[in-house]
């Protein structure tokens, strides 16, 4: 097995994708000569051409559209919007049109299209590179809203979310494109949606989070083991829809405790919807509240380095928040 | 003064970069702000300015070289003495480290698109619990929580006929959590278990609350059992001139000495000399580390109406036979009616458990740390062994003993376990009638 990172995972799938079917084709800003912002598609229009690799304006209402005119005439077009922050103006593409297609035409069109968007914060974004955008596109029945954490969780899931029919929303966590390294197999794999991972086994208090926020509670989760002795088990969400609930209830069902950790913002959050299913559907197994830990309610990531450490979650805060629970 | 120059974040995910050409050179003076260095990242190409102004003194990052955001190329004499350099960035807590299947995080730093400097104090000013829309939902508010009830809880109760009132709370607030109703659930279990019903008129169960003593006893053996790899070994010694050796002296013995000759002291005997041989045995595992005993301290392991308690021979391998037997026997009365010193029951290096009069024939003992091994003698039994001599084998009716001896894997293997125990083994075996008990 080779050791990549998150984004030369994402850049191998999409190649693999494109090697394999002709109609699977990639389109962004400055995605062809320049490769995209992040260097996704290196090389990628050199290898496929310009009719599959294609510069768009800069306009995510346009690429988001496009995208969806090509899924549902037969191609498989991979989005990619340079920041999430940016896709506000494709909304209506996305949210208004491509989720209801399958759904407005009674199953006769589909839309097969994937949008990439790299998310979330705690790299000096500021206001307009760092927001987490994925309780949005999760709250819409019809899409398909996916963010992985690691570099084997990303190629499999990004290669399933090429070939799946319907929209998929694929939330790649910028921090960690180059910052989480991993093990990926050499061979052909994929991984399905809608299926969560625990990624630390335990038998104290369950952790539930997705992206970034996995790896700062791996890191909590050693730190507690090591100073108080607290058994912690972590399920990566992978997909937040369809949400993985049955991992979710079992892992609760073990441990009678849950911790929800988001990077996003407190109120109406990934967190609120899963407190709910556990509060609904593991009531009786309940030892604790369920705690939800989360970015405070501001508009959006302060740019002072000083307010940004404030406002992201650390593998410090998520450790104090494990105690907290611990000793209830 | 020197002044260390770093290489400046350049844009989000960028961790580390590529040294294009140093358009400056070591004696060269520069001015603040002047190019410095052609640097090469996936993202982009750029020169970075001089931090301030001075004379670079020094390049420790050449042409070519990739180096993580933030960590130091070189050095120069500032024109300005008080010139601080910025804080330098750490990046990820963890160091880098062969990659899983979940992936490592690699040391690096990040910055936002704008580019420009400033330290990475991300994962290290932020103060745990300390914001107050951090968290909300806190559960750790420290209210009497003794008569509240989780669902789980409640369910547990309800389900294996627990009465809540009855169980000590180790929660906030003094809440009953799962783990004590689980605990209580075990508790009632064994004791149904230990104690049949004596008559249909009071079949009802009750909680008992553990003796301090019993306590300890219980914590110390969880401690052992889910702390050591235990495994065993067991071996027959035939203890038939053993046996005939002390019933030709056990009455001379006790009139001249006022104690038995119990057959502890013969087991204390053999046991000492092969730990004094195998020194492995006679060790401790503490921290991590093997320490090995200068003394062969035994402890005997003495049942009393209070619990088990375990005295200890000190320096057992310099004694007799009969000096051990001697020193044994007060210990033991001693151990029998609750009359120990705290010195009597420290320092031991190795455990004695005769299991023999309880009719025992194997058992694997748990050890006591930080000791590496405990060793049952058996019951003593006659039995039908076969006896090879030259004229060919034949069945003769033997006093047969096994010796069971629990060891800690993390010090001992097998064959290092197994060679001990035999020594223990030739040490009883070579007792006869004649044998110098000193």
């Amino acid at each position: 097995m080779a050791t990549k990172t998150v984004i030369e995972a994402v850049r191998d799938a999409m190649h693999e994708e494109m090697s394999r079917d002709q109609n699977v084709l990639v389109m962004g800003e400055d995605i062809a000569e320049r490769g995209g912002v992040f260097l996704a598609t290196d090389g990628f229009v050199e290898d496929f051409g310009s009719a599959r690799v294609i510069d768009t304006p800069l306009a995510e209402s346009s690429i988001a559209g496009i995208a969806l005119g090509a899924a549902v005439n037969g191609l498989r077009p991979i989005a990619e919007i340079e920041f999430a922050d940016f896709i506000w103006p494709a909304m209506n593409q996305i949210v208004g049109e491509a989720s209801k297609v399958r759904y407005g035409t009674a199953g006769k069109k589909y839309a097969p299209m994937v949008v990439r968007m790299p998310y979330g914060g705690g790299v000096r974004g500021g206001l307009y590179h760092s927001q987490s955008i994925d309780v949005v596109f999760a709250h819409q029945p019809g899409l398909h809203v996916v963010a992985p954490s690691t570099p084997y969780d990303a190629k499999g899931l990004l290669k399933s979310a090429i070939r799946s029919d319907d929209p998929v929303i694929f939330l790649e966590h910028k921090r960690t494109y180059r910052l989480v390294r991993g093990e990926v197999p050499d061979q052909e794999y994929t991984l399905p949606i809608g299926v969560a991972d625990v990624k630390r086994e335990g038998s104290d208090l369950t952790i539930v989070a997705f992206g970034l926020m996995v790896h700062y509670c791996l890191e909590a989760a050693n730190m507690v083991a090591e100073s108080d002795g607290i058994d912690a088990e972590i399920v990566d969400l992978r997909s937040l829809t369809p949400l993985d609930r049955d991992t979710i209830l079992k892992s609760v069902r073990k441990t009678s405790k849950a911790l929800v950790v988001q990077e996003d913002s407190l109120s109406y959050g990934v967190g609120a919807e899963i407190a709910a299913t556990i509060a609904t559907s593991a009531f009786e197994d309940l030892d604790a509240p369920v705690a939800r830990l989360a970015g405070p309610d501001l508009p959006e990531m302060p740019f002072s380095p000083a307010l940004e450490a404030e406002y992201m979650l650390s593998p410090e805060k998520i450790a104090t928040a494990i105690r907290e629970l611990a000793a209830y | 003064m020197t002044y260390l120059i770093q290489l400046p974040h350049v844009g989000e995910s960028v961790t580390e970069a590529v040294i294009g050409k140093w358009l400056v050179g070591i004696g060269d003076h520069v001015n603040k702000f002047d190019p410095m260095v052609e640097v090469v990242t996936d993202k982009v190409n750029m020169e970075f300015p001089a931090p301030e102004s001075g004379t670079i003194t020094s390049i420790s990052a050449v042409e070519g070289d990739t180096v993580p955001m933030g960590s130091d190329i070189g050095e120069m004499d500032p024109d300005d003495p008080n010139a601080v350099p910025e804080a330098s960035t750490s990046g990820m807590a963890n160091a880098p480290g062969a990659p899983g299947i979940v992936g490592e995080m690699i040391t690096g730093a990040n910055v936002g698109p704008t580019g420009g400097t400033f330290a990475d104090t991300s994962m290290e000013t932020s103060s745990p619990g300390g914001s107050s829309v951090q968290n909300t939902g806190s559960v750790g508010e420290g209210r009497n929580r003794s008569d509240y009830y989780s669902p789980v809880v409640m369910r547990l109760a309800s389900q294996n006929g627990i009465d809540l009132s009855t169980v000590t709370g180790s929660g906030s607030g003094g809440r009953v959590t799962r783990a004590d109703v689980q605990a209580a659930i075990e508790g009632s279990g064994m004791q149904v278990a230990a104690s049949p019903t004596e008559s249909p008129a009071s079949t009802d169960d009750s909680l008992v609350e553990p003796t301090p003593i019993r306590k300890i006893i219980a914590a110390n053996m969880v401690r052992s059992w889910t702390q050591i790899p235990h495994a065993w070994t067991s071996i027959e010694v035939d203890v038939t001139g053993l046996v005939r050796l002390r019933d030709s002296q056990k009455e001379y013995f006790r009139s001249r000495n006022g104690v038995s000759l119990s057959y502890v002291a013969f087991s204390l005997f053999a046991l000492a000399a092969a730990l004094r041989r195998s020194p492995l045995a006679n060790s401790a595992w503490i921290d991590g580390k093997i320490r090995m005993n200068g003394q062969v301290n035994i402890g005997v392991a003495v049942a009393s109406d209070a619990g088990l308690v375990v005295p200890v021979i000190r320096n057992a391998d310099q004694l007799s036979v009969a000096e051990l037997a001697g020193a044994a026997a007060p210990l033991i009365e001693s151990a029998r009616s609750g009359k120990l010193t705290i010195e009597q029951v420290q320092g031991g290096t190795f455990t004695l458990n005769n299991t023999g009069p309880l009719g025992s024939v194997w058992g694997g003992s748990i050890i006591s740390p930080p000791q590496v091994a405990i060793v049952n003698t058996e019951a003593i039994v006659k039995r039908p062994v076969v006896v090879e001599s030259d004229t060919g084998d034949s069945i003769a009716i033997r006093q047969m003993m096994n010796l069971s001896l629990s060891f800690d894997h993390r010090v001992l293997d097998g064959a290092e376990a197994g060679m001990f125990i035999q020594d223990v083994k030739a040490g009883l075996e070579a007792f006869g009638p004649g044998s110098d008990i000193g």
